[in-house]
């Protein structure tokens, strides 16, 4: 089911959340709305789930405007950065309760919650409360039950955002399974840039209340279209006007006419790759990726002196 | 729209119960004028009536606060046995009322009673007299301090005296230095809500007390006393005084209720 | 600890000692003659209204003050506090004002059944209120989003969201109302006649006799009135255990 968003604005208070967006979301993709805080990616997952009300615009769901429909009439699933857990319900209860405001029979309800609860591998703990899970449960419930009733689409706040390192790295990778053996159309909003390119078919990069550009992980990092971008998704020097990444810096150990003098400052070996730090001769300061052949055969030290130049350079 | 109902239904309640009729003792009391006000409220009896409450209060006030901290701090504390119970006994007085209050103590120092002879023996007069409405007092203004203080105290947890300790402080110093500043708001709301309840306290001390007019007659028993012998223009003036007390204590709650929620 | 028993423990334990000394039969006998019984069944009828009132006005008092928005918001979170802070005399005297003889609005209900009512109403008007207040602060809005996002109404969505968080607030302040309304003195003395049989409530029932030199009787109602409020003590403490009954793993 695809979404599109027209023309939508709002603001808070004195602060313009968003700016006349506009956008397409592929049906059966998976969507990330990638940006920092305050660019109004959460706003727009709001928005579009009827959970804010634009101050003009539209959202279409399906090809119909959905503008005007309350929440409980769009048919999404909505997964919070904060589990947002029916404190009071069992696990069982908490996943039913779609179902349950839709009247469904008892033993159909029953078998879906159990399909469900072997989907998000809680089996066996159906009849336990909310407050008895760990953080990666509670959210692995709330998935289940936002997918109970079916929903056409699937918007997630920030999912992993509570969550440590492991767990979030384990549940990334479980969505983006879910995903393609469901197809449902799935929108998650998220700061880490990282998760986004992870995870997601379309990337929609978002800042101060506008949509930068949207494109696939490769593109996006391969073709920039501004420099918010350049800088945001992945790492990026800024010499003069240009912008080089951290691998397309060439580092030899004797000048050769079109390299610059640059000092070592730092060399961290993080195991499959070393990056350091470089301090060329005019004070700027680059950071640097190398491959661990390339670092082990320049014998990188802190103080070494080196010789750099760009492979590859974008100027906007 | 549902909103605005749900406003209005609030509001409108309150304005029926509370405001009306606090409006109204205004105007009652300047009924006469404002110069039989003042009359009526330097009456030598209504003066004694003043100072009486004030002093009950002033007794009472600075025990049950001493009480209070230490109750809390051995409730949240000290992990002794009967801490539940001492936490349900402190809120006994909060259930009771005040009228059975008095009887208790009536029954318990009135002539028949399990101390009353003692005290009669050695010449003290604890009925119909300044002691028990002091006791009385006391009882049923007990809780307050304790009950603002406890939970902050759980709240703020342990860790700060602890931390203290590794410093080197000892008990008394940790005591003064650390633990009553960090609760000290919550002692002052505490207090202020003690001094109201003392002020206002009427069916006990009207049991204890005989309601001796000039001797052991409070603000309250006087607004009582001076609406049955209609003296009405006296009771809303004493009532109004009353009432401005207790709208200062109102605006002290306000004001200091943050500073207690944030502590 | 001394204090605590010589304020305390000492009178109570006086008192239900004292009671027992005629023996349980004359104690029965004077706790159900009928004007006690009248009395005592006019205070729990009334505490009883009153705490039904106050739950339903209470909540909705505290869903606005903590979920609407308004100017003067704060002025009137600061007078619902005002049955706390105002001696119970002054607020008897104050409804007599305008609900009584030479009421400015043409209603007199004094010496009536309905002046108890609204005497106890006022003073109970703070319990509800203050214990629902902070649980619904601490409800997380977001609970109530998940609920509209899974397409419940939104009574469903209070009804199965809401409610069953805030139902121990609610009963816990209808507990402390009603224990109040029971024991109420102050305010009923002035505008409830106190006549026996129609408007005489326990409380002063014991008062009278106390004044007229019935001990045996006003301690035999006393006490009753004493088991009520340690019924009441005895079931907030349940609630409360039973409120954080989920959070226990």
């Amino acid at each position: 089911m695809s979404i599109v968003v027209r023309n939508v604005s709002k603001r808070f208070g004195s602060f313009q959340a968003l700016d006349d967006v506009s956008l397409d979301v592929e049906g059966g993709a998976l969507t990330a709305l990638l940006g920092p805080s305050g660019s109004g990616k959460s706003t727009l997952l709001r928005i579009i789930a009827g959970l804010e009300w634009p101050d003009s615009g539209e959202i279409h769901l399906a090809g119909e405007d959905a503008t005007a429909l309350s929440t409980q009439q769009r048919g999404v699933g909505f997964v919070f950065q904060h589990y947002a857990a029916f404190k009071h319900m069992s696990v069982r209860q908490n996943i039913a309760f779609g179902l349950k405001v839709r009247k469904r029979p008892k033993a159909e309800i029953q078998s879906r919650v159990d399909e469900l609860l072997a989907l998000v591998q809680l089996q066996g703990f159906g009849d336990r409360f909310p407050a008895q899970l760990s953080g990666g449960q509670r959210q692995r419930m709330a998935l289940a039950r936002a997918l109970a009733p079916e929903p056409r689409v699937l918007l997630l706040d920030e999912p992993f955002g509570a969550l440590d390192a492991r767990v979030r790295a384990e549940l990334r990778s479980w969505l983006r399974r879910l995903h393609d053996e469901t197809h449902t159309t799935t929108v998650f909003v998220t700061h880490d840039q990282e998760e986004a390119m992870d995870v997601a078919d379309n990337v929609v990069v978002m800042n101060k209340g506008r949509v930068e550009q949207v494109a696939e992980p490769r593109e996006l990092y391969d073709a920039p279209a501004n420099e918010f971008v350049m800088s945001f998704v992945g790492q990026a020097n800024h010499i003069g006007n240009a912008w080089v990444r951290p691998h397309d810096l060439e580092v030899v150990l004797e000048p050769n006419g079109t390299t610059r003098e640059a000092q070592v400052a730092r060399v961290v070996h993080l195991g499959f790759e070393v990056r350091a730090e470089l301090v060329r001769d005019d004070g700027e300061q680059l950071a640097v990726q190398l491959t661990r052949d390339q670092a082990a055969q320049l014998e990188l030290k802190r103080g070494q002196i080196v010789y750099v130049r760009p492979t590859r350079e974008t100027v906007f | 729209m549902r909103k605005y109902v749900l406003r209005f239904t609030a509001l409108g309640y309150l304005l029926l119960v509370l405001l009306g009729p606090l409006v109204m003792v205004f105007v009652r009391a300047f009924d006469k004028g404002g110069d039989a006000l003042w009359a009526t409220l330097t009456d030598p009896n209504t003066l004694h009536a003043f100072k009486l409450t004030l002093v009950i209060t002033l007794i009472a006030v600075p025990l049950n606060t001493v009480f209070g901290v230490v109750c809390a701090l051995a409730i949240v504390r000290r992990r002794f046995p009967g801490a539940g119970l001492v936490n349900a006994v402190v809120d006994l007085p909060l259930a009771i009322s005040p009228v059975v209050v008095g009887l208790s103590l009536f029954l318990l120092y009135g002539r028949t009673g399990w101390f009353g002879p003692w005290f009669e023996r050695h010449g003290t007069q604890i009925l119909f007299s300044l002691p028990s409405m002091v006791i009385a007092t006391i009882f049923v203004s007990l809780p307050f301090v304790a009950r603002e203080v406890v939970p902050t105290l759980r709240e703020i947890g342990d860790e700060q005296e602890q931390a203290a300790r590794t410093l080197g402080a000892n008990g008394r110093q940790t005591f003064w230095r650390i633990t009553l500043p960090s609760i000290r708001w919550a002692i002052i709301y505490g207090v202020v809500l003690t001094t109201a309840r003392c002020l206002g306290e009427y069916g006990a001390v009207a049991v204890v007390s005989g309601n001796i007019e000039g001797r052991t007659q409070t603000a309250t028993l006087r607004v009582q006393d001076a609406y049955e012998n209609f003296n009405q223009a006296g009771a809303y003036g004493i009532a109004l005084v009353l009432a401005a007390m207790s709208v200062l204590v109102l605006v002290t709650m306000t004001l200091l209720k943050p500073k207690e929620d944030a502590a | 600890m001394t204090y605590l028993s010589i304020v305390v423990v000492l009178p109570i334990a006086a008192l239900v000692w004292a009671s027992r000394e005629e023996g349980l039969g004359t104690f029965w006998s004077v706790a159900t003659s009928p004007e006690a019984l009248a009395a005592l069944k006019l205070s729990l009828g009334m505490a009883f209204a009153v705490s039904i009132v106050n739950a339903f006005f209470g909540t909705i008092t505290a869903w606005v003050l903590v979920r609407d928005d308004f100017r003067g918001k704060s002025v009137v979170n600061a007078v619902i506090d005002l049955p706390f802070a105002l001696p119970t005399i002054v607020a008897g005297l104050t409804l007599l004002a305008l609900y009584g003889p030479q009421s400015p609005v043409g209603i007199d209900v004094s010496l009536t059944r309905k002046a108890i009512l609204l005497a106890l109403l006022f003073v109970t008007l703070p319990f509800v209120v203050r214990t629902v207040q902070p649980v619904l602060l601490e409800l997380e809005l977001e609970a109530e989003e998940a609920g509209r996002a899974l397409g419940a109404s939104e009574f469903r969505v209070f009804r199965s969201i809401v409610l069953p968080n805030i139902l121990p607030g609610i009963l816990s302040g209808v507990a402390l109302a009603f224990a109040r309304a029971v024991g109420e003195i102050g305010a009923l003395v002035l505008i409830a006649g106190n006549r026996p049989f129609k408007t005489e409530v326990a409380s002063v029932f014991v008062f009278l006799h106390i004044q007229g030199g019935d001990q045996a009787g006003a301690s035999a109602v006393a006490v009753v009135m004493l088991s009520i409020s340690f019924a009441v003590l005895l079931l907030i403490g349940g609630l409360r255990f039973l409120a954080t009954r989920h959070e226990r793993a």
